[in-house]
């Protein structure tokens, strides 16, 4: 099923090669006509962002070829530094013996923790979000809230959201007493915006969209932070982390090109689209 | 449902023949080929961890240190779902059909064919959008935390029914006419004529119909996602959340990689394995008699 899918979305793609040509020849743009292969490896939560933009990059450039893989963030350090591939695709900070390479950050991808907009506890200290998580505190009684049990929301198994929330609390998903699991965004929204105790987390981006158009959901603040897109763009919203392509030195020709794209406004609606957060 | 009786053809239909043999090898060959195919993507799993432990580890954890891989509250979800499902919609269903072929006036028995083919036509994401922003709430109001069994078990009845209605009502509706002349000449009332010969006369329909929403309810996959809370823990009560085995595929397939990819197929394994039980039992009780 999987495997289907991929292979479908590569046999589109010569249809479109075929068709670029003939919309650009217009354009004048003869002079950037790079040709060659770039292989990414790494990173499973950036992966889907990369292929997205490689698919756009691709079209723009018919002689390139560029492959995407997946395999943790550590097989991106791994695999960048050996030269395997020509860019890794790291979803974290660089550690400090990782100084080898270079980090260049094509998005931030934060998490919101939200309620039901009508619950009137408005912040939850790490401590008290850890309790709710292992099944500790049941009760927004507990935390200043109502007399009502607590619908705890918990992401499925293998979701980067999920990932990034258990490694920032330093949870184990079997320690976690959930109530409801859910899979995309959407439907973590939909949950919480339909019980008045739940609490769940989702991607910060969906979060805000959904809380500015009448979805009655709430986003809590964190470290007395306020989770938005903005606090997660300049690096203050704590439940966050940097997407980022890693190279072995400044990179060159095409490889540079390439992560230039990646961080530029052209890709921007696909960073979107993805819940993830623009740089700029 | 079809009458048993087979003629070889004349020589004229050897074409017809030829083409609806191939048709019939063809279907019969997709079908083992999936098999096949699940099982071959299943063999990782079981080799490596080894079929006991899919039904005796602590729980569903494939990316934990050390991984556990019980698959048993999700088939005992699949299982209750389905047959909460068919005990609702299952006599809900026939008695419709029943009236709709045996009582309604042909006006109003129009109108509700018509109303239940739209509900057949429905895509099970719209029920379970609506299970999930309507039923869900009203029950978390009630039972929280909503997302449970028993909001499973509604939507599912719910899409299961027009299956249920339309196959039964196509399986009293062919019983002969000659048979309801007879019973009328007979002076049978109508219950009579409808326990003692249309129900008996129609029962391999009325078993394929079941057969139908049985397996239906089973394979479901996106509403019982989007209504059922997907944590994968043994229900203990009607009110608890549960996962299935299809939403168990849906939800971490996508995300799945070696190990934990091929301990997916395994559940679909099972499922597979559950239909083909179910096939088996359903001739058992006697599904298979065409006289009765």
């Amino acid at each position: 099923m999987g495997s289907d899918a991929v292979s479908g979305g590569r046999r589109a793609r010569p249809v479109i090669a075929m068709l670029l040509p003939l919309l650009l020849a217009g354009c004048g743009d003869g002079g950037k006509a790079a040709t060659g292969k770039l292989m990414l490896t790494g990173s499973s939560t950036v992966a889907p962002l990369a292929l997205e933009i490689a698919k756009r990059y691709e079209a723009d450039h018919p002689g390139v070829r560029i492959d995407v893989q997946t395999g943790g963030s550590s097989r991106g350090i791994t695999d960048a530094r050996s030269g395997v591939a020509d860019i890794g695709m790291v979803s974290r900070a660089l550690k400090p013996d990782e100084s080898d390479l270079v980090a260049h950050a094509i998005a931030h991808d934060g998490i919101a923790i939200i309620v039901h907009a009508s619950n009137p506890v408005t912040e939850l200290s790490a401590d008290q979000i850890r309790a709710i998580y292992r099944g500790q505190i049941a009760t927004w009684q507990a935390v200043g809230g109502p007399k009502r049990p607590i619908t705890v929301v918990n992401k499925a198994e293998g979701r980067s959201t999920l990932e990034l929330f258990l490694q920032h609390f330093g949870l184990a998903n079997t320690q976690i007493h959930a109530s409801v699991v859910i899979g995309d965004n959407e439907q973590g929204i939909k949950t919480v915006a339909g019980n008045p105790g739940a609490i769940g987390y989702v991607s910060v981006g969906a979060a805000e969209y959904a809380a500015t158009h009448e979805v009655a959901i709430r986003l809590l603040p964190l470290d007395g932070i306020p989770a938005s897109t903005v606090t997660v763009k300049d690096g203050r919203f704590p439940l966050s982390r940097p997407l980022n392509l890693v190279t072995r030195g400044q990179p060159q020709g095409l490889a540079g090109d390439f992560i230039a794209y990646a961080r530029s406004a052209a890709v921007h609606d696909r960073v979107r689209s993805l819940y993830f957060v623009p740089l700029d | 449902m079809s009458t048993p009786g087979r003629s070889s053809p004349p020589d004229g239909d050897a074409a017809l023949r030829a083409v609806t043999g191939l048709a019939a090898r063809l279907s019969g060959t997709v079908v083992v080929g999936i098999a096949l195919f699940v099982l071959w993507q299943a063999w990782p799993a079981l080799q490596a961890v080894g079929p006991l432990r899919f039904v005796t580890d602590a729980g569903w954890h494939p990316l934990a240190q050390p991984a556990q891989f019980n698959l048993l509250p999700m088939l005992v979800a699949s299982v209750a779902v389905t047959l909460g499902a068919m005990l609702l919609a299952g006599p809900l269903g026939l008695f419709t059909a029943i009236f709709m072929t045996d009582y309604a006036p042909p006006a109003l028995a129009r109108l509700l064919r018509g109303v239940v083919e739209l509900l057949a036509g429905v895509p099970s994401v719209v029920y379970g959008l609506w299970g999930l922003v309507t039923l869900v709430p009203l029950l978390a109001a009630w039972q929280p935390p909503g997302a449970s069994l028993l909001a499973g078990i509604l939507v599912l009845a719910l899409m299961i029914l027009p299956t249920m209605v339309l196959a039964s009502h196509a399986a009293i509706a062919g019983v002969a006419a000659e048979h309801r002349l007879t019973v009328a000449a007979l002076g049978f009332s109508c219950a009579g004529s409808l326990w003692g010969v249309l129900l008996p006369a129609a029962r391999a329909g009325l078993c394929g119909a079941l057969l139908l929403s049985t397996t239906r309810a089973l394979g479901e996959t996106m509403a019982m996602l989007m209504v059922t809370g997907n944590v994968a823990r043994m229900p203990d009560s009607l009110f608890a959340p549960a996962r299935t085995l299809t939403a168990n595929i849906a939800l971490e397939l996508a995300y799945a990689m070696d190990r934990h990819r091929a301990a997916l197929f395994v559940g679909g394994l099972l499922l597979t394995a559950l239909v083909l039980a179910l096939v088996r039992l359903a001739r058992g009780l006697g599904c298979a008699w065409r006289h009765a």
